[in-house]
């Protein structure tokens, strides 16, 4: 599929459960946190069982695409502190403001990771990882106005400095994020 | 201590008998909402797996010392793993063999009644799934109604009886779960019947089962005679056993009746239902023991284990044949309906021939309570 993008990919194929989930914890535990882990299954209850461990676990159960008789699962490791940190960016919008500017000429830049991303998405939002971001300025334009948005509006107020610091004025941080997002949002076919 | 097995049948006669039993039920918090092990005594703990793999110590106070304990998941893997964390903690527990998926297929035949000449009735319970299938035999032949995905147990029944199976029925189109009927004729050269209306669609040829049909088992024997009773489809068809037995399909059952709406016509049905329900069957001698093709709630369960009543006793006892109010009969069976049962629409599919799922993803679809009934 294009565009899910992990940082590590964990073999469960064939395994019966209680397997994948076992593999999974163990694996998620060298991820950093905040990264993306594509877990590929066979066994067809490890959908439900991956969406719930990862609830009660604390990470982030993004989706799963089947593919022929693989189930890919992307789960985001907890980040504990990315609630919690201050936001330094001066200009922000509301979930509601940014909603009600959609249809005017605006750019969404969304900074979550591409999994994220690829799942759930404002449509018209474009995509570039706030990992990515430093090498792709060039892909936006300084006089554009743009809205800046991830999960909680941590990572968006870090891009969002970045942006200020490379010259763009007109960038505001959405808060509190897609994780509270009420509009539209598309996801990726599958 | 050491690690058990505990068997489907085990279970179920633990049930019947009325015992207690604690049961651990590792699987998510969903699934276990959705459907689980009933038994009257039967006491629960819901704590998915996957909470336990780092240890089972928050747990252990919370089970019983002096009750019998199973663990039970989906398909056996993860209670194995932590019957064995109990047992290293030093617990005597027993894990379900085949988790739920084998307590889904799981078929109790149950003997329900004799006929002339030394001919029998037996009933097949599916326990984990509240389904009943039927095999009627009578002098080296036998009829079987209803019958389930698991095809080997009622050709291995009629074997071990020594009897041939020359006629196969489905009451009407099953929503909930997949019939094994076409399978059983096939490989057993009997003669498959299906009501018409109901079989509009299917791929495949049958012989119609017509509202006065005779099929006779046996030589001279048994007859089986059809009766129309439309209402959870347009096609259900009952039948009465030589006078003394009324096989009521999904039309009455013994502490509800049949939902109209599993082919999205509930508000064309409903009067057909009631038609069925008031009008057909109240023609018929009260005397008759019907024998439906599900049941709901472990209290339908007699002391044998089977499921059956005499129909004079639902006229009296049962909550949708007593509702004289016609608009409240079409709201209790149109409105506020319990969820549908999984994946109907595609089990429907298969039933009428259209699609050919492999057996896993047929075993995943029948996963869940069967939901044909209001009460």
């Amino acid at each position: 599929m294009e565009n899910v993008k992990a940082n590590v990919l964990l073999d469960a194929k064939g395994l019966a459960c209680p397997m994948p989930i076992v593999k999974t914890k163990k694996a998620i535990k060298d991820l950093e946190a905040g990264q993306v882990i594509e877990v590929q299954a066979t066994d067809k209850g490890s959908t439900a069982d991956m969406e719930a461990w990862a609830k009660s676990s604390g990470h982030l159960y993004l989706g799963t695409l089947a593919e022929g008789d693989i189930l890919k699962h992307f789960i985001r490791k907890a980040s504990s502190d990315e609630d919690t940190v201050e936001k330094k960016h001066p200009l922000t919008a509301t979930n509601e403001e940014l909603a009600s500017k959609l249809n005017e000429n605006i750019i969404v830049l969304d900074v979550r990771e591409s999994a994220e991303y690829a799942f759930n998405h404002i449509p018209s939002a474009i995509s570039i990882p706030l990992g990515e971001l430093e090498d792709r300025l060039s892909e936006l334009n300084k006089g554009d106005q743009i809205y800046v948005i991830c999960r909680t509006g941590s990572r968006s107020d870090l891009a969002a400095q970045k942006l200020a610091d490379n010259g763009f004025e007109d960038v505001m941080n959405v808060l509190p994020g897609m994780s509270n997002w009420s509009g539209e949002t598309a996801k990726l076919d599958n | 201590m050491t690690v058990n097995t505990m068997s489907s049948h085990e279970v179920t006669r633990k049930i019947v008998q009325k015992e207690t039993l604690f049961i651990l039920d590792v699987r998510n918090e969903d699934a276990f909402a959705d459907w689980k092990i009933e038994g009257a005594n039967f006491d629960y703990l819901n704590i998915p797996y996957f909470e336990l793999l780092d240890g089972v110590e928050e747990i252990i106070e919370k089970l019983p010392a002096d009750k019998e304990i199973l663990v039970v998941c989906a398909k056996e893997g993860s209670s194995v793993m932590v019957a064995e964390m109990l047992s290293e903690e030093g617990w005597t527990v027993s894990y379900l063999q085949g988790g739920m998926k084998a307590w889904s297929e799981h078929l109790e035949p149950v003997k329900v009644g004799d006929l002339r000449d030394g001919g029998e009735v037996y009933q097949f319970v599916r326990i984990g799934k509240g389904c009943l299938s039927y095999m009627v035999i009578s002098n080296g032949e036998a009829a079987v109604i209803d019958a389930t995905r698991m095809t080997d147990i009622f050709t291995d029944f009629a074997a071990s009886k020594g009897v041939k199976i020359t006629n196969v029925f489905d009451t009407h189109l099953h929503a909930d779960h997949i019939s094994g009927g076409r399978k059983i004729a096939e490989q057993t050269g009997a003669m498959y019947w299906l009501p018409p209306k109901d079989a509009e669609e299917v791929t495949f040829t049958y012989a119609a089962l017509e509202d006065g049909t005779v099929v006779t088992i046996g030589n001279t024997a048994i007859d089986i005679h059809a009766l129309y009773s439309p209402g959870h489809t347009i096609g259900s068809t009952s039948f009465i056993v030589e006078e003394k037995f009324l096989l009521s399909g999904d039309i009455l059952f013994i502490d509800s009746i049949g939902r109209p709406d599993l082919a999205g016509k509930a508000e064309d049905w409903v009067g057909d239902l009631r038609e069925s329900l008031y009008s057909r069957y109240r023609e018929l001698s009260g005397e008759l023991v019907v024998l439906p093709a599900h049941f709901m709630i472990m209290d339908e369960l007699n002391e044998d284990g089977s499921v059956s009543e005499q129909l004079g006793t639902l006229f009296k006892k049962n909550h949708g044949l007593k509702m004289e109010d016609e608009e409240k009969f079409r709201k209790l069976v149109t409105e506020n309906l319990p969820p549908q049962p999984n994946a109907y629409q595609e089990i429907r599919k298969i039933n009428m021939g259209k699609i050919m799922p492999a057996e896993e993803e047929q075993r995943e679809m029948e996963i869940g309570p069967n939901r044909c009934a209001v009460r």
